[in-house]
């Protein structure tokens, strides 16, 4: 198995676990999405989502294998940073930037933004510490269970400095991945200038579709229009 | 038009360097980069001091030898031209000029704006070339090859190996040179028999010598003199890949 660790470790081969990691943890992110915005459609039918989610055999592997993504995700960028930081150890003086967007020099801050936001987002609206009124899911006596995601969503967002933080969260996701969606149809060598500008394009759609629909749960929480029952 | 200059001074490869500043008068605007720095380096030797190293060979914009950061940016902020190709018309009277060695690990700098650029020859080495005998130029037709491949083979081998990917790139990334060298020989006819031997060896070799990573700023295509486009690093990328499949390692 030398081969296999000789690529993964190459920068190439570190970049191509990157790319899949970061492939199946957008996918993650538009579910998340589509599942989240179902919290328009009123609290039964999002807190019977949120029961067939919980109470799914899948849960405990999905979750399992989303950490594994963001540990392999974090553990190759670490590594690349730390090649990158030695490629050049001494830097210049006067630097201009010939091209590149704003998003792709975001990256790394934003990778850590996201970090940490994953690490709040848990603790408030899964483990629920970080939530002054939090509920969990509870046996509904006939082999069911009854949720109160909505609730949960409801109370946690109403909080304009909470709302914020989660908006702020979203703007560094979708930067993330105006860039990152593209990169990693590069990595995976597709760079082919046909396909090049349509990963562009999605990449940017993608970016700006998942920072809209995420901040608009937050935004019509605060401004009253999603309210607690 | 008068000048001044913020020149990186190292006397050699271990020593430390630090910038110096020189003022040049009367420089006429239809000067190249390069013999504005002969007309600074006679003045230098006038004054009995050590003239600025730099290197050139052709001063025709077809050697890549005269890798110099300009004002941040490699061979200055013309796009698509060299060093010995920029003109001082370029620049404005008073202007003030930093002028750097190219910054990476894997080029060390050797004297004043001299780097060592061997990093690069020996990722060739390590797999950039045809090992079967070329024999004369074949008839026209003989090997037929595609019309677009051929467009962009050629495209990739027009890199001149200056180095100007590696300097520009935040990362210190020589991704640009390689895939050019892995894409002009991958998709031509004669380049096939080790088509995949080849970017595992020069992928290795390019580790080896402690270039970084790709993270797709794009920066090396614009500073590239050759505006070598980016989708050689994709093409290097999934040459790799398919590499894996095959079984070949370095």
């Amino acid at each position: 198995m030398t081969w296999l660790k000789q690529f993964l470790s190459s920068s190439i081969g570190l970049k191509i676990v990157m790319a899949l990691s970061g492939l199946g943890l957008f996918g993650f992110v538009i579910a998340h999405m589509l599942g989240n915005l179902q919290v328009f459609l009123g609290a039964e039918k999002f807190n019977a989502y949120a029961a067939m989610m919980q109470g799914n055999p899948l849960l405990w592997p999905a979750r399992i294998g989303l950490l594994g993504m963001i540990f392999a995700h974090m553990g190759s960028a670490a590594a690349l940073v730390l090649r990158s930081n030695k490629a050049r150890p001494t830097g210049y003086k006067s630097h201009q930037w010939l091209s590149g967007s704003y998003a792709v020099r975001t990256m790394r801050f934003g990778g850590l933004v996201l970090l940490a936001f994953i690490v709040y987002h848990l603790l408030h609206m899964t483990v629920g510490t970080a939530h002054g009124e939090f509920r969990h899911c509870m046996s509904d006596g006939a082999g069911g269970l009854t949720c109160f995601a909505y609730q949960n969503l409801v109370s946690g967002l109403m909080n304009p400095a909470v709302a914020s933080a989660y908006i702020v969260a979203q703007v560094a996701l979708g930067l993330h991945l105006a860039h990152g969606v593209w990169s990693l149809c590069r990595t995976l060598g597709l760079g082919n200038p046909r396909y090049d500008l349509l990963a562009r394009r999605a990449a940017l759609s993608f970016g700006g579709l998942i920072t809209a629909g995420n901040c608009a749960i937050a935004i019509a929480i605060v401004a009253g229009l999603v309210k607690l029952p | 038009m008068d000048l001044t200059l913020n020149i990186w001074r190292q006397t050699s490869k271990d020593s430390a360097g630090n910038f110096e500043t020189y003022q040049l008068k009367d420089i006429n605007e239809h000067m190249s980069f390069l013999e504005m720095l002969d007309v600074l380096n006679e003045q230098l030797e006038g004054q009995g001091k050590e003239p600025v190293a730099f290197e050139h060979d052709c001063r025709e914009g077809i050697c890549g030898s005269c890798g110099l950061m300009i004002n941040g940016a490699p061979h200055g902020h013309l796009p698509r031209t060299t060093t010995c190709q920029l003109h001082m018309r370029e620049f404005k009277h008073g202007d003030n000029i930093t002028i750097e060695p190219f910054r990476a690990g894997a080029f060390p700098v050797l004297k004043d704006l001299v780097v060592d650029r061997s990093a690069l020859d020996r990722i060739v080495q390590a797999g950039g070339f045809i090992s079967v005998r070329t024999g004369s130029a074949p008839d026209a037709n003989a090997v037929p090859v595609p019309k677009d491949e051929a467009d962009r083979a050629f495209d990739a081998a027009t890199c001149i190996g200056c180095g100007a990917c590696v300097a520009s790139c935040p990362n210190a990334a020589a991704m640009l040179f390689t895939g050019a060298k892995v894409t002009h020989l991958g998709l031509l006819p004669q380049g096939q028999p080790e088509r995949y031997d080849r970017v595992t060896k020069m992928v290795h070799q390019m580790d080896k010598e402690e270039f970084g990573h790709c993270s797709n700023f794009g920066e090396c295509t614009v500073a590239c003199p050759k505006g070598i486009p980016l989708d050689v690093i994709s093409q290097m990328n999934r040459d790799l890949l398919v590499a894996q499949l095959k079984g070949r390692s370095a």
